[in-house]
């Protein structure tokens, strides 16, 4: 008889595998990324079975909330939703399938033989107050560098999103091409 | 969460690693290719998540590291599509094949 968390945790894991496989094996795309969605929101309830509440919360307001709308977006202003997606060749599928199946055996292979058997330990979480002041903190062990460095790099992207997607002139996209 | 092993959790990850580049391999609309490369960064944070929570519960170092890798994801994502909205404005198309000016 497993104990409840053990089956929470399979019943999860089995949501998250089984939605991600069809939001990669989909034909419409607006689907697909309907099950992403789902697949995240998947990943965020590992995190919170794994009782590090601060990284599901955050999975799902940046994942879920974020990308997950940024990629539906996109998807209707580049009209794929209407249209399915062409099947590939049978070669191609073959030979994906091949190098999927034999790169996940392998690895498990290389997990097996070193064991990882630790079971997790009763011991209490690192709580919200703590990350949040190492996050700020310049003493050995804190992230003030990369917190800043994280902070200059979302400026320079949305510098970079407002430089690509800016419509051009006409006089300009003469010269693009087409 | 004493019953499962750390293992079990790693192998839910690389599976969800590698249907992500069964997604890489398969598709070839640019939309969904960033889809599963989403898939495949969040196998990686579970790692990482996993490792932290198993190994070292009292340190913080995981979820900071899941959390840059979450950060830079999303504003990768956001860089990604503007890029693609921009090709479907130069090509009408999102299909990788039909951007091939750069090819040979």
């Amino acid at each position: 008889m497993m104990p409840a968390s053990a089956i929470a945790f399979y019943l999860i894991a089995a949501f998250l595998l089984i939605t991600a496989l069809l939001s990669v094996t989909g034909r419409q795309i607006f689907r697909s990324a309907i099950w992403l969605l789902f697949s995240l929101l998947g990943v965020a309830a590992i995190y919170f079975w794994l009782e590090l509440n601060l990284l599901a919360a955050v999975q799902i307001v940046v994942y879920v909330g974020g990308i997950v709308v940024l990629i539906i977006f996109s998807v209707f202003l580049t009209r794929g939703s209407v249209q399915e997606l062409p099947t590939l060749k049978k070669s191609r599928h073959f030979f994906a399938l091949l190098a999927v199946i034999s790169g996940f055996l392998f690895t498990v292979w290389c997990l097996w033989l070193y064991g990882y058997r630790q079971k997790a330990t009763d011991a209490v979480v690192a709580d919200i107050r703590t990350v949040g002041k190492q996050m700020l903190s310049i003493e050995a062990g804190g992230y003030a560098l990369p917190f800043e460095m994280v902070s200059i790099l979302l400026l320079a992207s949305m510098v970079a999103c407002i430089a690509i997607a800016m419509k051009l002139p006409d006089s300009k996209t003469t010269n693009t091409l087409k | 969460m004493q019953h499962v092993p750390l293992l079990h959790i790693l192998i839910v990850s690389t599976a969800l690693f590698f249907i992500g580049m069964y997604g890489m391999f398969t598709r070839r609309n640019l939309i969904t290719i960033l889809m599963s490369l989403e898939l495949m960064l969040n196998s990686v944070n579970i790692n990482l998540a996993a490792f932290q929570r198993y190994l070292y519960p009292q340190q913080t170092d995981g979820i900071f590291l899941s959390l840059f890798i979450i950060i830079i994801a999303a504003a990768e994502a956001a860089i990604a599509i503007a890029i693609i909205i921009h090709l479907y404005r130069t090509y009408h198309s999102v299909d990788v094949e039909d951007a091939s000016e750069l090819k040979y």
